[in-house]
């Protein structure tokens, strides 16, 4: 008989996704035995859990040792890292679940299937915050299943909604089909490296010797299904349907949380497995960010729901993203490229978690989700219209706003990289910055000019839990733009570790 | 026997797949198809993993065997939704959002 010789656990690394998966089946138990009056208790209970989850996090940056692999033992070791760019993002997910418990709370009260619903919830946090940890194929696709699947059922929320179902079976036909050709991928590229360890894959991957149409394939393939989950054009068609008919809340989630941890699972690649790959994945992320800007702007103008023309604008936010990651190893700009992309989601994830808010605020009253239905909401709700304007004027990336340094950060990055090609997608995502202000303009000029559609001004009544929400994403909003040494500081020190 | 032949089997089955999900306009049969391709993705796995020793290719095959359960299992619940609602579950009826 072989002797067994268990991995090291350390348990303090894994501690935020213990918390969360204790989480998990408290919430569900506690569901069975709440009566249906009570049923808020989940709400508060899963948000407490995710608060409590960052503790650890918390208590691992404040150690601040360098890395930390969850699992060591023989052929287990640096499979499941935490390090500080680990951490940062396991933060950031962390903190769009909350925020997003806080808008469900007065949102998801059909039936009585409040419970499951945030049960969902914390599954898919989880997974993203697994997903920032993994270093490897495994983990990266459990990872990327874990969030997606929870979410897949948390757009079709709204059972007898036809919307809701469509927006349901879009979103999951298409998510599941790109992980399929995703698997494709990741089964030619450890057939090339002979280990699913990224760092590996890292080294075998060089576009040399024999196999490299296998190769090339891998990393195309790959790259095809992480594109899906971030929406970037032309992968990006069911991002408006499934944004508009699902819930405005998981609308939020899907908007910010999927598509942050689509990012990170695409900067692991590009980061640890595709190196030295360069010529494969620089065109193909160039043409995908410049398209991606580009479709994404110029069906937002002409939008007349909002969350169709935010669905929209986040399709093409997410060009600004992919920007920088198309660059990032042309002459030493990995750095600046990293920290470009982990400042932009941060950035982005406040502002439009702010906007969501917002737009969940006003159709409680004007039970529409058409632009024109923001019609003089100044007359109204004064306090609700300055927020927005500072959430739009943030997306469009006007100075004193948060939006503004996320976009400096990205066009730095690729004017590092210099070159034709860093130079062309600068020009591009300029031009870009400058279109996708029309829309934003046009939603505040419904609200501060046009009168009100139905004249009825009675104030709206904004809930605590959307209030709480709107003050964390406002003051983000203003201090991450304000103060923008803050943010740099931990773009900084989110450097990608390769393993102990 | 050859790797190539186990290969070109799953790029067969894979290209089947997505000949599948493209061209099907029923929602069952296109969750058959995305089995299909998951399945050549084992067949690659298991055939690299014969290939390059260890065992992170068996592995994987059994996580990957895993999770398609669970994806499919959600895929028909949902297959009922939009039957229930509807009465077809023609993936070409689902237009209700444009633009």
């Amino acid at each position: 008989m072989l002797a067994f010789s268990s991995p090291v656990i350390d348990y303090h690394a894994l501690a935020p996704e213990l918390v969360l998966s204790a989480g998990l089946c408290v919430v569900l138990l506690v569901d069975l035995f709440v009566p249906d009056h009570r049923r808020w208790i989940t709400g508060t209970l899963t948000g407490l859990f995710l608060l409590g989850a960052l503790v650890p996090v918390v208590t691992l940056a404040v150690i601040g040792d360098d890395v930390r692999s969850s699992l060591s033992g023989e052929g287990v070791t640096g499979r499941y890292v935490v390090d500080n760019f680990a951490l940062v993002l396991k933060a950031l997910f962390l903190l769009t679940g909350y925020i997003v418990v806080l808008l469900s709370a007065h949102e998801i009260e059909e039936g009585h299937y409040q419970g499951e619903f945030y049960v969902l919830l914390l599954s898919s946090v989880l997974g993203m915050v697994m997903m920032a940890s993994a270093r490897d194929l495994v983990s990266l696709f459990i990872a990327l299943e874990f969030l997606s699947i929870p979410a897949y059922m948390m757009a079709a929320w709204k059972k007898r909604d036809r919307k809701s179902n469509e927006a349901g079976v879009k979103y999951y036909l298409l998510g599941v089909f790109a992980s399929a050709v995703m698997l494709y991928g990741m089964s030619l590229l450890y057939g090339v490296a002979g280990s699913t360890l990224l760092t590996d894959i890292g080294k075998s991957v060089t576009l040399k010797g024999d196999r490299v149409g296998v190769q090339v394939l891998g990393v195309v393939f790959v790259i095809v299904g992480f594109a899906f989950k971030v929406s970037a054009v032309p992968f990006h068609t069911w991002a408006p349907d499934t944004y508009e008919g699902a819930p405005t809340p998981v609308t939020a989630f899907l908007s910010v949380g999927s598509k942050a941890a689509g990012f990170v699972g695409l900067v692991v690649l590009v980061y640890l497995a595709f190196p030295q790959a360069r010529d494969v994945y620089r065109p193909f992320l160039w043409v995908m960010a410049a398209l991606t800007m580009t479709i994404g702007n110029l069906i937002a103008l002409k939008q007349t729901n909002i969350v169709r023309m935010l669905a929209y604008s986040s399709v093409s936010q997410g060009g600004f993203i992919l920007m920088p990651l198309a660059m990032a190893f042309t002459n030493g700009a990995q750095e600046t490229s990293l920290r470009a992309v982990i400042v932009y989601l941060i950035i982005y994830a406040a502002t439009n978690l702010g906007a969501f808010a917002i737009v969940i605020a006003v159709s409680r009253k004007t039970r529409s989700g058409e632009i024109t239905s923001f019609g003089g909401l100044f007359q109204y709700a004064p306090g609700l219209t300055v927020l927005m304007t500072v959430f739009l004027a943030s997306l469009a990336g006007i100075p004193p706003l948060g939006g503004w340094y996320g976009k400096f950060a990205a066009f730095r990055a690729v004017l590092d990289a210099a070159g034709g090609w860093g130079y062309t997608i600068a020009i591009v995502g300029a031009v870009n910055a400058v279109i996708a202000t029309a829309y934003y303009v046009n939603v505040m000029r419904e609200m501060w000019m046009k009168p009100v559609p139905d004249s009825d001004v009675t104030p709206i009544k904004v809930y605590g839990s959307v209030q709480a929400a709107l003050v964390i994403c406002g003051v983000a909003t203003l201090v991450l733009g304000v103060l923008p040494g803050l943010i740099a500081k931990v773009g900084a020190i989110t450097d990608l570790a390769t393993g102990p | 026997m050859l790797i190539n032949e186990f290969l070109l089997l799953g790029a067969v089955l894979f290209c089947i797949g997505v000949y599948g999900v493209i061209a099907r306009k029923n929602a069952v049969l296109v969750l058959m198809s995305i089995e299909l391709i998951l399945n050549s993705v084992n067949i690659n796995l298991l055939a690299f993993d014969r290939l390059n020793g260890g065992n992170d290719g068996a592995v994987f095959a059994l996580y990957i065997i895993a999770v398609a359960a669970a994806e499919v299992g959600v895929g028909l619940a949902m297959v009922l939704l939009i039957f229930r609602n509807r009465k077809t579950i023609s993936l070409d009826d689902l237009s209700e959002m444009k633009g």
